[in-house]
């Protein structure tokens, strides 16, 4: 672990002087040990740190600034967080347990009950995927600013099965599949004030540039997430696949959140989770459902369609069927 | 020079039938012992026994101490973390040590560079480590030590991703970690063969040129003959130290109505200790001492001694607490050397614990295996041939078996195997709980479930036809009760989700190690402690011991005290071969009964009674005879005409002698284990739900220790059956998952409930006829587990780790 210099800083504006870097850009373009990065909880900013593969010269945490850890459901407004509202906060919720059920049961199956005490959903948006490429000093990958993927030519069991193209790797956050899932958006602040956008928007594709999995500038930080209201015909359920049930990242996840209309689909969104570099939207697979009354054989095409231009790589071949699996069985509860 | 690594063999003997013949006693006596499991027609063996053994000890019934459940002696110090692990010890003065690792499989140093590490701030000593084959290490071979100097011709070639090259001691672990990034190292990089299929290739990047003469065992099976090596081929191994090749295997598959073959491939799994393998080390002009994190101090000591040419009056090694060990902590290793140079050259106390990545790479895994399985059966069911070919890497070492199982579990006349070692460029295999034989169980097992469908037979049934194990049998009866395996319907949910039921059952050779002695001694204050160098590496060997002492002086075992774990003490054995409790106690025992003679003697003077009419029980010493001649303990060892009565006693040859050599003992440890699996056919997902796990352990001494031997057993082989897996990257040669977040272990969810049948057996062995069970445990649990799962599905998966992919992969599902 290098040294850096370590400020806890007072207030949002003062942390946006402080910090001129986002983590990525730290990795790969300011390797000098001179970039000024945020922390949160540091669950994940700190790993990168000990695994030797960002070396920031100033971390600036962000926890003693006030504010930031408030929740709030309004009827009308829908809900809303700020970035140092906890993984367990959210599952804690009682509205968000009975208004946003997929959110509440990704909560709930996101790590450990120890690291969801302790991460932040601003760090949770913010965190670098978990390629053991990436993540090994030994592998300067393109992620990394290096020419090769090693995961395309080798191990990747775990990686994604869409977007392969440049960099397989899968968005590390299962919270973002059901916050997409909700048409959830996020509130930037930066030294020109603040910006609005929906997160299906904030996470970008590798092929728009590798090193980093967002458009967050580097004196940008999360202030809020929001979530727009769900009606009484919502329907919605979550559910993560992975080797383990106990401290183990997804293998696939998928969110669908329905708008029913009696035993008709009027409105869906389904996101598949570990499945793509980024939270991954279903398109042709929302639109074979809407309309259509729910059966056993609607949700099989459904999932059909969902996977529908899959380019699963020499190891991950299974988690087509999986994600078909996970598809239906999460449509059928949603509604049943 | 000695090779520290070499001596990492895990049984207590390499039997050597030739070493000494039975001990004969000048004077003897019989003795009746307890023979059987009780409520099962428990007799009495008769055995000729040395005049000063103890009496016979009563099965447990009849016992206050031993046998009752009892909490752990150092539970609360574990517990509150007043326990001092080697990884808590701070020494004054006390200097932190990191390795430079080779980052390539394979790669020749042309060039190395310290001076920059050397003027780091904090640095206060550099050194480079000369390597031989196997992943060993040789102390200063080809340069002097204290100049410092080393010749870069000599400098070994690298051949796995981890290889040790240097070593900094500096003042902090942080100034250590920093200083090493500093070695200028120049590599030319070279072909490297990671895969078991591949590196048997005729083409393939060769290990080693040179022949390997080490002849070892990793407790697996027999020892391979160093003149067979082809390549990265070395063997065939055809005989354990059970034997070789029987019957006439061809004539025996003529003879068979049905034949099965089928091949098996298992997964290298790490042994993820805990506590990472290291040590404190502090060269003095007097003495050298060393904390370390190890199953067998006496072992370290010994190497340490030969490699540094000091007596081993002059080597201390202390193992107070240690945090598991599996089978790879034996020997100094290359950071117990390392860290010993560095504190000679520096004078200081120097501090080497691996961290988790290194743990992975280099600290020993359970080698892999590639299985050739063939058996005919009869029309009833006997098994009338068996034919084995394996091959199994450990990296750059030895020792990749799979075990004696197919060898002997069943009786079969007509035998013969074929188990290589194949040679790759990836981190040195160690013994590991049960070498061999976990990976063996797995293909054996299998087919043995294959047969039994095949013959329209119940499982357990078709082997109590098979197994002519006494005591494995009422462990199959006792288990299939517990489990309730006669009501079983399998497969039959209609959902995706299918539900299967299996069992696999093992054994254990019962292995004792005579090196096992132990001083008791008794305090004019009414103390007593006990003392050995064997370790206790979590199974609890301390409270045991304390049991033992107490029973024989009828107190309790919190009266006693156990200091254990330090080579100024007798020799214990090392822990590993699950010989400790076996070894160790009866040698407590006698020390103790000896101290208890000497003691009532003097009792006995002053009453004016014989000795033999006292007898010591509920803290009391009392006469048979004369009621009236009664005093507590505390009142008794006042009567001492010395402050302390000492007795030390070393562990006797078994009773009846041992089967081989000078160690192994008559009769195995059976173990029997049913498991219930829930099987998600649309995702592959396996779930262990129940496992019930029927062992005996000879005479068990303390029900709840055992319990929890079972318990991390079974733990274990579900890990071992689900999810471990050492990855490699094949463009790299680098361990991908060297972490415990992406290597993945068995956590909470994932441990099933698990019941434990125990089976109180006694051999008349020993004066406490204990036996080990670590190993045992260990076993059949994946064996149990793949039954289960075709039980569910109807599809047998011959592959480990049985994962969602291979499920569905299986299922045809993708
Ligand atoms: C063992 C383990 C298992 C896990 N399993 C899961 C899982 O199943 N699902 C899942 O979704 N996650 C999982 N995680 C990830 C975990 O949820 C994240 O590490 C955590 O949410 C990050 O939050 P933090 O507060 O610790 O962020 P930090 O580590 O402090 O920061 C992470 C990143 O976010 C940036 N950052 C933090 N706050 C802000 C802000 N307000 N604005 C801009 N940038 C910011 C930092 O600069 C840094 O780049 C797991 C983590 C671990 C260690
Ligand atoms: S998948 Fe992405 S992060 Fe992983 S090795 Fe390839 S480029 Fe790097």
């Amino acid at each position: 672990m290098n040294r850096f210099e370590y400020i806890k800083a007072p207030s949002i504006d003062e942390a946006i002087d402080m910090m001129d870097s986002t983590v990525p850009e730290a990795m790969v373009t300011r390797k000098d040990g001179s970039a000024k990065v945020v922390k949160a909880a540091g669950t994940d900013l700190l790993d990168l740190i000990k695994e030797g593969i960002l070396e920031p010269g100033r971390v600036i945490d962000l926890k003693n600034i006030p504010g930031l850890d408030k929740l709030s459901y309004d009827k009308e407004k829908g809900l809303q967080f700020g970035p140092m509202v906890t993984i367990a906060d959210l599952e804690n919720s009682p509205e968000v347990k009975k208004h946003y059920r997929a959110l509440y049961l990704a909560a709930a199956h996101a790590a450990t009950p120890q690291i969801r005490n302790m991460a932040t959903m601003g760090g949770n948006l913010m965190q670098r995927p978990r390629c053991w490429y990436f993540r090994s000093s030994a592998h300067h990958c393109r992620k990394k600013g290096g020419t090769t993927c090693f995961a395309q030519i080798g191990q990747n069991q775990f990686h994604a099965i869409f977007l392969t193209n440049v960099c397989p790797c899968v968005h590390p956050s299962s919270l973002a599949t059901a916050l997409v899932a909700y048409d959830g958006m996020v509130e930037l602040t930066g030294p020109e004030g603040k910006r609005v956008i929906p997160l299906s928007e904030f996470f970008t594709p590798s092929e728009v540039d590798v090193t980093c999995e967002n458009v967050a500038n580097n004196q940008e930080i999360i202030t809020n997430i929001m979530l727009p209201p769900v009606n009484e015909g919502t329907r919605a359920f979550y559910s993560k696949h992975g080797q383990r049930e106990s401290y183990d990242w997804s293998m696939g996840d998928v969110a669908v959140v329905l708008q029913m209309d009696g035993k008709k689909c009027r409105d869906a969104r389904i996101i598949f989770g570990a499945a793509a570099p980024i939270p991954l939207r279903r398109e042709a697979a929302e639109a074979e459902l809407k309309g259509k009354t729910i059966s056993e054989k609607v949700v099989a095409k459904v999932a059909e369609k969902a996977l529908e231009g899959a380019t699963p790589l020499a190891h991950n071949a299974y988690k087509v069927p999986l994600f078909q699996t996970l598809l239906k069985r999460a449509v059928m509860e949603a509604v049943g | 020079m000695a090779n520290p690594n070499k001596k990492k063999v895990v049984l207590p003997v390499a039997p050597d039938k030739e070493a000494h013949g039975p001990v004969k006693h000048l004077y003897s006596k019989k003795i009746k012992l307890p023979y059987g499991v009780p409520g099962h027609g428990l007799t009495e063996k008769e055995r000729e026994v040395a005049i000063d053994e103890p009496p016979p000890m009563p099965i447990n019934e009849k016992l206050s101490v031993v046998g009752k459940r009892t909490k752990r002696a150092d539970a609360l110090y574990k517990v509150t973390g007043a326990a001092k692990y080697t990884a808590d010890i701070q020494l004054p003065g006390m200097l932190y040590g990191k390795f430079l690792r080779s980052p390539h499989p394979h790669a020749r140093i042309k060039s190395l560079d310290l001076s920059a590490a050397k003027r780091y701030p904090g640095v206060h000593a550099v050194h480079v480590l000369d390597m031989e084959p196997g992943g060993s290490v040789q102390l200063d071979g080809g340069h002097d030590a204290s100049a410092e100097t080393y010749n870069i011709d000599k400098l070994p070639l690298l051949r796995y991703v981890g290889q040790p090259i240097a070593a900094v001691a500096a003042e902090s672990q942080n100034i250590a970690d920093e200083a090493v990034k500093l070695i200028k190292i120049e590599y030319e990089t070279l072909p490297f063969v990671l895969e078991l299929d591949k590196a048997r290739q005729k083409n393939a990047p060769v290990v080693f040129e040179e022949k390997i003469e080490e002849e070892i065992s990793e407790g697996d099976v027999g020892v391979t003959a160093a003149d067979k090596q082809q390549g990265n081929l070395r063997g065939p191994t055809t005989s354990s130290f059970l034997g070789g090749a029987r019957g006439d295997v061809d004539k025996g598959f003529a003879e068979a109505e049905f034949i099965l073959e089928k091949e098996f491939r298992t997964q290298v799994q790490t042994h993820c200790c805990l506590e990472t393998h290291g040590v404190v080390a502090d060269w003095q002009p007097d003495m050298l001492t060393v904390y370390s994190s190890t199953q067998n101090t006496a072992g370290v000591r010994d190497d340490l001694a030969e490699l540094f040419d000091l007596p081993k009056s002059k080597v201390r090694v202390i193992t107070e607490y240690m945090g598991g060990g599996f089978g790879s902590k034996f020997g100094a290793g290359h950071f117990g050397v390392m860290a010993t140079i560095l504190s000679r050259k520096t004078g200081r106390p120097v501090k080497l614990m691996l961290n988790r990545e290194e743990e992975h790479l280099v600290a020993g895994n359970r080698p892999n295996s590639h299985q050739i399985l063939k058996m005919g059966f009869r029309k009833d069911g006997k098994i009338s041939a068996i034919d084995l070919t394996s091959y199994g890497t450990a990296g750059v070492a030895l020792g990749a078996g799979v075990g004696r199982v197919a060898q002997d579990l069943y009786e079969c006349p007509n035998f013969r195997m074929a188990q290589y070692d194949v040679f790759t460029h990836a981190g040195p295999g160690a013994a590991f709980r049960a070498p061999g034989n976990v990976q063996g169980i797995f293909a054996l097992e299998q087919m043995i479930d294959e047969a039994a469908e095949r013959l329209g037979m119940d499982p357990v049934k078709y082997r109590d036809i098979i197994d002519n194990h006494e005591v494995r049998k009422l462990e199959r009866m006792k288990g299939a009760e517990a489990f309730g395996w006669k009501n079983k319907k399998p497969g039959s949910d209609p959902g995706p989700i299918k539900r299967g039921f299996g069992m696999a059952q093992g054994h254990w050779t019962r292995f004792i190690n005579l090196n096992s002695s132990a001083t008791v001694r008794i305090n004019k204050d009414g103390s007593v402690a006990i003392m050995s160098s064997v370790q206790d590496i979590g199974t609890g060997t301390k409270t045991i011991l304390a049991q033992v002492v107490a029973e024989e002086l009828g107190l309790m075992a919190e009266d006693i005290t156990v200091k254990i774990g330090d080579t100024l003490y007798p020799d214990g054995p090392g822990s590993g071969g699950s010989v400790t409790a076996g070894s160790i106690t009866p040698a407590v025992r006698n020390a103790a009964y000896k101290a208890k003679m000497d003691l009532l003697g003097q009792v006995a003077g002053a009453w004016d009674v014989e000795v033999s009419d006292l007898e010591m029980k509920n803290g009391d010493v009392y006469s048979k005879s004369d009621s009236s001649k009664k005093m507590s303990f505390g009142e008794a060892v006042k009567k001492m005409r010395t402050n302390q009565i000492v007795a030390t006693a070393s562990r006797p040859d078994d009773y009846g002698g041992f089967e081989i050599g000078n160690g192994i003992g008559y009769g195995r440890l059976g173990s029997v284990q049913f498991a219930e699996v829930l099987v998600d056919t649309e995702t592959g997902f396996i779930k262990v739900e129940r496992v019930v796990a029927a062992h005996s352990c000879g005479r068990p001494l303390n029900p709840m220790q055992v319990e929890s031997q079972i318990n991390g057993g079974v733990i274990m082989g579900v890990g071992y059956a689900l999810y471990e897996d050492r990855i490699l990257d094949l463009n790299t040669g680098h361990m991908v998952n060297a972490n415990l977040d992406q290597y993945k272990l068995p956590y909470a969810k994932e441990i099933p409930q698990i019941e434990t049948v125990i089976i109180e057996h006694y051999g008349a062995f020993s004066s406490t006829d204990a036996s080990g069970i670590g190993e045992p445990a260990n076993i059949p649990t994946a064996g149990a587990i793949a039954n289960a799962v075709y039980n569910a599905i109807g599809v047998r998966l011959y592959e480990l780790p049985m994962t969602p992919q291979k499920v569905l992969a299986a299922l045809g599902v993708s």
